[in-house]
């Protein structure tokens, strides 16, 4: 893996094709750096930690925390599952309505003008301000979860979808029109390719937002999850456990980025090349 | 010559809702169009930036409604896009997720006719225009004569009976803009399809058509029906004749670009020799004298 950075931005997602097994094109910085940093501030971590004399209960030593990880490594991996697939479920649910939704908000400015400003109140709408209510609504399932990783996850997929759909050149559109292509075929051929990229990208944003809505909803009632680990772990003042899952997230994060990613290269010859930087 | 096209009494206004935001008129866009255009001839629209020409283009190809008159291919009123027209635009306009023989094959694709047939045009046709080993490129990879190319075969991959051009060779460099119409040249003689070629270069108008018709500025109006009588084949010695010169000036004198130089004599106008005038823009200063 060699990026490490979760990166976000704006604009289609350069793809990366270099030739990763010749080794003198390997660019060492790009390899050898982000495993630095996090070496260097765990090292500091550590060292204030025995420096300071800091409590256990409120900031474990980094050994102590690879150690808790390492004892309850089954817990992490099943409560972490729990997480992932309401993070998945979200992440999927907000792009199968999102997606058909910024299709009818970017065609028709009826649906535009009706929707769309609901659409940013709902935005400007704390998550973990529904949280609750969802709760309420749904249960402490998974469902209420999955609804709330839906919420976040939304908004982006909606609002990127649409601003590609509208960016498609209208000369193309003319001559997809000139040659009386129907809806469908405008649709398909012209302007869902011409969207891509700005979906690539809301899906990126996306599927990050949804973990934190997985965990919002963990946090606010669940019986499993990371989210609920973490908590259940600070009741009980164990920090290193805490600290664990923090870094579980932090993973399941990543990973799922990194899966959109990887979606994203497999869709490469279907995008627009973009020059890099 | 049979009449293919019939233009008459066609008027465009942009009402304000068209204009958008700031419009306090309608503009009227084409006062009065009234012209025919025979089978197989290439007929250029020549005029000022803004004058209404690629407007009558858009109406002629159904892009866009007419405000009156009538616009009849074929004898047939056009009220919208016909797709056995061709269109190329100013823009090379082409997809960059696609492939440069599938951005060639779109039309066909569009209108349900891609069959073996079609995909062996679609790649002759990219050999007529130099780009056979270019089939599998993208977009990004060609440069701009390249990619107009490209939009060139496509608006002919269907084997439209018309084509319509929209400043199709306005972005390029100089040379490469001569290139282009010399192509365009010999493809006439391959497709003999009817051309409707909007321009603003007045050496591009004269070289390339049969006849050229120069618009007023805005409103748009014809001002003058030039017949082009130059000898085809057509070549870069074409354009250093006498009588290249002559309607060079001619089309000059319509657009008002020279004023006060007397009309050429007619065996005197060859002194002109190499003149600004193939540059193509407005900047007619230097005809004449």
């Amino acid at each position: 893996m060699v990026e490490c950075t979760v990166r976000f931005r704006v604009g289609p997602m350069a793809t990366e094709r270099s030739a990763m097994f010749d080794l003198s094109r390997v660019d060492w910085q790009r390899l050898a750096l982000p495993p630095l940093g996090l070496i260097v501030v765990v090292a500091l971590w550590h060292v204030a930690c025995v420096g300071l004399d800091i409590q256990v209960s409120v900031l474990p030593r980094p050994s102590l925390v690879l150690e808790a990880a390492i004892k309850r490594w089954d817990l992490l991996l099943s409560e972490g599952w729990v997480t992932l697939k309401e993070t998945i479920y979200g992440f999927l649910l907000a792009l199968v309505l999102g997606i058909p939704l910024a299709v009818a908000v970017a065609n028709s400015r009826v649906l535009n003008l009706t929707f769309y400003p609901l659409l940013i109140a709902l935005q400007s709408v704390p998550k973990v301000a529904l949280a609750p209510i969802l709760l309420v609504w749904l249960g402490i399932g998974i469902e209420s979860k999955l609804a709330i990783a839906w919420l976040v996850a939304f908004f982006p997929v909606v609002v990127d979808t649409a601003a590609g759909l509208q960016s498609t050149p209208r000369e193309l559109l003319e001559l997809a029109r000139s040659l009386r292509a129907s809806p469908w075929q405008i649709f398909w051929k012209v302007q869902f390719p011409a969207a891509l990229p700005f979906i690539m990208t809301g899906s990126k944003v996306a599927v990050t937002l949804a973990v934190i809505g997985a965990v919002i909803g963990e946090f606010v009632g669940s019986s499993e999850g990371l989210g609920y680990l973490l908590l259940s772990a600070t009741s009980q003042i164990n920090t290193p456990l805490a600290f664990a899952s923090l870094f579980a997230l932090a993973i399941l994060g990543i990973v799922s980025y990194l899966a959109v990613v990887l979606v994203e290269r497999l869709l490469a010859p279907l995008l627009p090349p973009t020059t890099r930087h | 010559m049979k009449p293919f096209g019939v233009l008459d009494d066609v008027r465009k206004v942009f009402e304000r809702s068209e204009l958008g935001r700031g419009a306090r008129e309608p503009l009227v866009a084409i006062e009065s169009i009234s012209c025919t255009f025979g089978e197989g001839e290439l007929v250029s629209l020549l005029g000022p930036s803004g004058c209404g020409k690629t407007t009558l283009l858009r109406i002629i190809a159904g892009l866009m409604p007419k405000s009156a008159g009538s616009v009849r291919i074929r004898g047939e009123e056009v009220v919208e896009p016909h797709a056995d027209f061709g269109f190329v635009f100013q823009t090379p306009n082409l997809m960059p997720w696609r492939s440069v023989i599938d951005n060639v094959l779109f039309p066909l694709e569009i209108i349900g006719r891609l069959d073996a047939a079609g995909r062996k045009r679609a790649h002759d046709l990219l050999e007529i225009v130099g780009l056979g080993d270019f089939h599998a490129s993208r977009p990004h990879q060609l440069s701009g004569g390249m990619q107009q190319r490209v939009s060139l075969c496509r608006a002919l991959v269907h084997q439209p009976t018309l084509i319509l051009m929209d400043e199709p060779f306005g972005a390029l460099d100089e040379l490469t803009r001569m290139e282009m119409n010399d192509l365009l040249l010999d493809i006439r003689v391959r497709t003999r399809a009817t051309v409707v070629f909007v321009t603003h270069s007045i050496a591009e108008a004269v070289y390339l058509s049969d006849r050229v018709l120069v618009f007023s500025r805005r409103p748009g109006r014809i001002v003058e029906d030039i017949t082009v009588d130059l000898p085809y084949p057509r070549s870069a010695a074409t354009r250093y004749t006498a009588r290249f010169s002559e309607l060079d000036q001619r089309a000059s004198r319509a657009l008002g670009v020279i004023k006060d130089v007397p009309p050429p004599v007619a065996h005197g106008a060859s002194d002109d020799g190499p003149h600004g005038g193939v540059h193509g823009a407005l900047q007619g200063g230097t005809h004449g004298h």
